[in-house]
């Protein structure tokens, strides 16, 4: 496929979303938009994706572990909103937000210069728990298990984003944006370092592509993903508290890339849709819903190993050489 | 004349078992040397520790009088020097020519400018040039890992002088390559070394391919040199067919 009809699909895709929450009836389409907790939701969706496409980055293309993102999203989060309710610009706060889990995933890498596979899961792990710990105990300036609550949802050059609708264009614009900077990356020959990294380092190193940099810097971008899904996260939700950013949640990331399809491109929202809307679509069966949820995991698990989109894929080559 | 490698004294012990015993050689430009020796001899410990896989114990490696003992094997093949592995050693998902470019991209301007520059870093035309060299032209864009073995070998080798390296070491290329292949490989590796003077180290069991390509050999025995000389030479000495060809 080109270059140019790629961006054409994802500018198609773009408008499509950006037209879910509105109202088509007034112009003769049968279609009355989302409603606000619809919004919600597809909203949440893209701010997940966001930080599942850096954990795709880490596991699905560099071959690393991590089981930290929710900690990368959660000090995105709560950086956005103490700084911003110290009345600092979100602009400022999101941008520390990314700087500053950029750094930490740099540190964060380094483990995965001398241990590899489940043992760097660990490391990434004992992190996670860390940075729970931290969410939660130092209530001076997290609020603790309370929380910290009222938080701002930006302006953007003067325009409010309170609107559910405008704050979920404002995301929308966000994910896009960042979808492009991850394709333009794993497309260059970063992408190519990047996919030597996971499937033979040794190799790779032989041909002067410098594994530990890369491997920092998988872990950085990645990291930086999460954090900057974080920043999303807290004006969305308006109140953080430390339960979205325990260990639970790292685990949850890991299951979207892995469902959704490791080191596809489109995996991470494939993967994201499933972690955020089915349980919405299955609440129906109320009490139930859960247990459903997980069968139909464990059987995505065990038929399509390589993910939903690695079946689709194979699905349609497939039918192209029929 | 300055040799383009020069081994000294590499010692290299793994706990009390000593793999390499003061091994010395050197190298000179557009030179095809041969390392041969029984299994166990040392030979894949030399080159690891040549090629910044290993530390050695003790010991010095220089390139063009340059010393590079312990440099990271990344370091190594910007300075030129690169290598194939004994085992297979491509990227199975990635297509033979994006094997290619992958094998030269680190070489192209700075890390920076590549994620901002062409897709193909400018080697398209250059790893398009080396799949025909290597008979691998109608491949191109087939998945590495779905190439024969053969091809898979001729591809690992092709790998290795897409950065244009001067020094290449060559890990038991014949090894598992059908006889009519073999011949291929080595009519295009003696190719490019008198059309790029690309100076080659080679470890090969396969003594025919090795005495057909090698201007000179060393004989590895227990860690150490214990012969040295053209092949005619190495062939009639007593010491190596005692030691390694037992007949």
């Amino acid at each position: 496929m080109s270059t140019r009809t790629i961006l054409l699909i994802g500018l198609g895709l773009l408008v499509l979303l950006a037209l879910m929450p509105v109202d088509l009836t007034s112009i003769g389409v049968p279609y009355p938009g989302l409603r606000r907790y619809g919004t919600y939701i597809l909203t949440l969706w893209l701010v997940t994706a966001i930080a599942a496409m850096g954990v795709n980055l880490i596991v699905g293309y560099a071959g690393q572990e991590t089981l930290a993102q929710a900690a990368f999203v959660g000090i995105g989060a709560y950086l956005t909103a103490i700084t911003t309710k110290a009345g600092l610009p979100f602009g400022v706060a999101f941008a520390a937000s990314a700087l500053l889990t950029f750094v930490v995933g740099i540190v964060l890498g380094f483990p995965a210069l001398r241990v590899q596979k489940h043992y760097l899961a660990f490391v990434t792990l004992a992190f996670s728990v860390l940075c729970w710990l931290v969410f939660r105990n130092e209530q001076w300036i997290t609020g603790g298990v309370m929380g910290l609550r009222d938080i701002e949802r930006p302006s953007l050059l003067g325009l409010s984003l309170r609107n559910h609708v405008r704050f979920y264009w404002f995301v929308l614009g966000i994910t896009a944006l960042l979808t492009f900077v991850l394709w333009w990356i794993v497309r260059s020959p970063w992408g190519r370092a990047f996919n030597a990294l996971r499937e033979n380092p040794l190799r790779a190193e032989s041909l002067g592509v410098d594994v530990r940099l890369y491997t920092l810097l998988a872990f950085a971008l990645g990291s930086a993903y999460g954090g900057m899904a974080g920043s999303l996260y807290a004006p969305l939700v308006e109140f953080i508290d430390p339960s979205p950013f325990a260990l639970g949640p790292s685990l949850l990331f890991m299951l979207m890339v892995v469902i959704g399809g490791s080191g596809t491109f489109l995996g991470p929202f494939v993967g994201a849709g499933v972690a955020v809307l089915l349980p919405e679509w299955l609440r129906a069966w109320e009490t139930w819903y859960l247990l459903i949820y997980a069968v139909m995991v464990m059987l995505m698990m065990a038929l399509f190993p390589d993910g939903i989109v690695g079946l689709a894929s194979r699905l349609l080559r497939r039918r192209v050489r029929a | 004349m300055t040799a383009l490698l020069e081994v000294r004294d590499i010692e290299k012990s793994f706990g009390g078992v000593q793999a390499v015993r003061g091994v010395s050689f050197d190298v000179h430009e557009g030179e095809i040397l041969g390392v041969i020796g029984p299994n166990g001899s040392g030979k894949s410990t030399l080159f690891n520790c040549i090629l910044g896989q290993l530390l050695p114990s003790k010991g010095r490696v220089r390139v063009d009088g340059r010393d590079i003992t312990g440099l990271r094997p990344s370091q190594l093949n910007r300075l030129g020097v690169s290598r194939t592995f004994q085992l297979l050693q491509v990227f199975p998902q990635l297509t033979a020519r994006e094997n290619l470019i992958l094998a030269g991209q680190e070489h192209q301007g700075s890390r920076l400018a590549r994620l901002f520059g062409a897709r193909d870093a400018g080697l398209g035309a250059e790893a398009d040039r080396m799949l025909g060299f290597f008979r691998l032209t109608a491949l191109g864009n087939e998945k590495a890992g779905s190439l024969s073995y053969g091809q898979q070998k001729l591809l690992d080798a092709a790998m290795a002088f897409m950065a244009g390296s001067r020094l290449v070491l060559l890990d038991e290329p014949a090894g598992g390559v059908n006889p009519t292949m073999l011949g291929g490989l080595r009519e295009r590796l003696e190719a490019l070394n008198r059309e790029t003077r690309a100076t080659f180290v080679v470890i090969e069991h396969n003594m025919e391919f090795v005495m057909a390509l090698c201007s000179r050999l060393i004989v590895l025995a227990e860690g150490r040199i214990i012969a040295q000389g053209t092949p005619a030479e190495v062939r009639n000495d007593p010491v190596v067919i005692e030691a390694y060809l037992g007949h």
